[in-house]
């Protein structure tokens, strides 16, 4: 028996906004009969908010559950804000799922993502999700997960393995073919996270980095030629320095600034940087 | 809502006969000693011992006591009868099971598997029933054993074991037959000199004894080593100091059984029918996934379309109703049933199968009140069903017949 929590019993016992709206303005769907649940979220749209939300659920208990809070949840909310929710935020409200059955708080985010995207209003999706291909890539072919859907999961949830996975989506759950190519896609997003990281710096917290690259890394280099390098100002992109030293008036300078300081500075903060020497 | 206990599960587990419990009591209590110590306190047990293995031996009708050894478990009994073959006929490395077998045998073959055996699986038809002409053509003279259930778990279809039997010995005399009797003790008579089989397991809690004892027949002719390695105790084949009051449980309970084969033929078989009846009757494009085939006689399985089984269970549940269903949601498993995979039940119904097990304590009553209350269990689920349009059209053509 799963340890269901109150509010998914209540929820299952008496399904909230149950039905379908005939001239609904947004209709999404996840699932198929076949996998064992299926989700219909029909939503009534008026000046940016959602005024009404009905679903119809094939599915077990806890599919019912996330549908029926998820209209609760969305019901009189501006599409700005229905936007951010996130199956966490589903599970959440229903006081957790067994880990088993967080698939069916995803179902529910995916088919309010799907009658969201048909929504003309709607733009695309940020980020990393952009790209139309990847999305549309089915992974697990005995479920027809996509990696969009694996992809959301990961981030919703801080997902790390691919039982977590399967736990969630269920990818892998069946044949396990692909828990293979699951695991490419964590290691994709982790490393994709890394590297996202210091562009997802402040401008303040970027100054720091760049000068303590300058000091710590790039100025000890060139002391032991004899030379050495100061920061001088950034704006945006442009990273102003002084060569000192040995350095300053070296006819190999241009070279130093380039090949090393500006290669070293693009590798840890961002590829676009430029660094412009400044006179002395 | 007043919410009396209905139990349909008893594929699952039974009730404890109060007249077991009061069999094992002495051996709880006062009668404590252990059966191989050599002082006149142990004699009360050791006679104990006896004669439950005496009860089990007519229970089977076996034709030595020595045939019973007494495990933990059906699980248990069947692993041990499994590696025991196995572990005896090194040299031969093909099996042959069926594709329905219980999880506990069918995880043990697929270990196997990646030990070298190699496995036949066979399958069966949309009624449940074992193609035994794949079977025929699965022996040769490498088959070191053939294992087949007597009764499916989920759907109750009995297999044909006196014939598998005799395939058996006109294909390879060599080959030996274990059997997973598990679903059907207490519910068909067993007879283990008819049928012709070498080994057969059988779980105390199926029929109505405590959980954590089992036994295994198996015949004098037919060798195996042991699965755990220590004591004298049950002629070398199990060694532990043998669970006197539990032992003393299932053969009492084998006893009592033995007297209830007529009622479970007839009055349990009466309120299951009773039962099917009523859904068919009451609920359109209810299926039954057995169609014709024998069956035990306490065991229904039903498919209900377009409706996920969990739900039904939990809405069972809320009226104090336990059955069980071969939906992927209850198990976990994310796969539904390989039981109902395997004999094609359509995935409009495979998702929403129900199994219904009775016991000589289900009550006409208790049958009524399910009958009165699973239509309005099932229209309401099937309201928030995605497929209205699929539903309506199922309901007219109902109606048009």
């Amino acid at each position: 028996m799963w340890d269901y929590s109150e509010k998914v019993m209540d929820h299952y016992r008496n399904p909230r906004n149950v039905g379908k709206i005939d001239d609904a303005d947004a209709v999404g769907s996840a699932g198929s009969l076949a996998c064992g649940d299926q989700l219909k979220i029909y939503l009534k749209i008026k000046n940016g908010i959602v005024t009404d939300a009905k679903f119809q659920t094939f599915g077990c208990g806890s599919a019912v559950a996330s549908s029926s809070i998820l209209t609760e949840m969305i019901i009189g909310k501006p599409i700005s804000e229905v936007r951010k929710i996130t199956n966490k935020d589903i599970a959440d409200q229903l006081e957790g799922l067994p880990p088993e059955k967080m698939h069916c708080s995803v179902m529910g985010y995916e088919a309010l993502e799907d009658a969201l995207q048909g929504y003309e209003d709607y733009q695309d999706l940020e980020d990393i999700r952009a790209d139309e291909d990847k999305k549309q890539k089915i992974v697990c072919t005995c479920f027809g997960i996509t990696e969009n859907v694996i992809w959301d999961a990961i981030k919703q949830n801080g997902l790390t393995t691919v039982e977590e996975i399967t736990n969630y989506t269920k990818a892998g759950g069946a044949c396990g073919k692909c828990k293979g190519l699951i695991q490419d896609i964590i290691d994709t997003y982790y490393k994709k996270e890394e590297s996202k990281k210091t562009e997802g710096l402040s401008p303040a917290q970027r100054i720091l980095k760049i000068n303590s690259i300058i000091e710590n890394q790039i100025s000890p280099e060139l002391q032991k030629d004899g030379g050495d390098i100061t920061l001088v100002d950034i704006d945006g992109n442009k990273v102003y320095v002084k060569l000192r030293g040995k350095c300053s008036g070296c006819k190999n300078s241009m070279l130093t600034l380039k090949a090393f300081v500006e290669m070293t500075l693009k590798d840890a903060i961002s590829k676009d940087i430029e660094v412009i020497e400044v006179g002395a | 809502m007043d919410k009396k206990l209905i139990y349909l599960d008893n594929n699952a587990t039974t009730r404890v006969d109060d007249k077991v419990l009061e069999a094992m009591l002495p051996y709880l209590k006062e009668q404590y000693a252990n059966p191989s110590s050599m002082y006149d306190f142990a004699k009360a047990s050791g006679h104990a011992l006896k004669e439950a293995r005496g009860q089990m031996k007519d229970f089977f009708n076996a034709a030595n006591e020595k045939e019973i050894i007494f495990t933990s478990c059906g699980s248990e009994s069947a692993n041990m009868a499994i590696r025991g073959v196995l572990n005896m006929n090194k040299n031969k490395k093909h099996i042959i099971t069926t594709k329905v077998e219980h999880p506990c045998v069918l995880n043990l073959y697929q270990t196997l598997e990646k030990q070298g055996y190699s496995v036949d699986y066979i399958g069966v038809n949309s009624n449940g029933e074992l193609d035994l002409a794949q079977l025929e053509e699965a022996i040769h003279f490498d088959t070191a054993l053939v294992s087949v259930m007597y009764a499916n778990n989920e759907t109750g279809v009995i297999f044909p074991i006196r014939k598998i039997a005799e395939i058996i010995k006109r294909k390879n005399p060599q080959t030996k037959l274990f059997v997973d009797a598990v679903q059907v003790a207490g519910k068909i008579p067993i007879d283990v000199q008819e049928l012709g089989v070498d080994l057969l397991g059988v779980s105390g809690h199926k029929f109505h004894a405590p959980k954590g004892v089992g036994a295994l027949y198996c015949n004098s002719k037919t060798v195996i080593t042991p699965l755990i390695i220590g004591g004298h105790q049950e002629r070398g084949k199990r060694a532990g100091t043998e669970n006197v009051p539990y032992i003393v449980g299932m053969g009492k309970a084998a006893e009592i059984a033995s007297d209830f084969l007529k009622y479970e033929a007839t009055e349990v078989r009466r309120l299951r029918d009773k039962l099917e009846s009523g859904i068919l009757k009451n609920i359109y494009n209810a299926r039954l996934n057995t169609g014709a085939a024998q069956r035990v006689p306490n065991t229904t399985n039903i498919g209900f379309e377009y409706i996920e089984g969990e739900l039904i269970l939990l809405h069972l549940s809320d009226l104090g109703i336990c059955a069980s269903s071969g939906s992927a949601c209850t198990s976990g498993s994310l796969e539904p049933s390989h039981v109902l995979r395997a004999m094609n039940v359509p995935f409009t119904a495979i998702h929403g199968s129900i199994r219904f097990s009775l016991s000589k304590y289900t009550t006409e009553q208790e049958i009524d009140y399910v009958n009165s209350v699973l239509p309005g269990i099932i229209e309401k689920i099937r309201n928030i069903s995605p497929y209205q349009d699929e539903l309506a059209e199922l309901k007219k053509l109902k109606n048009n017949l």
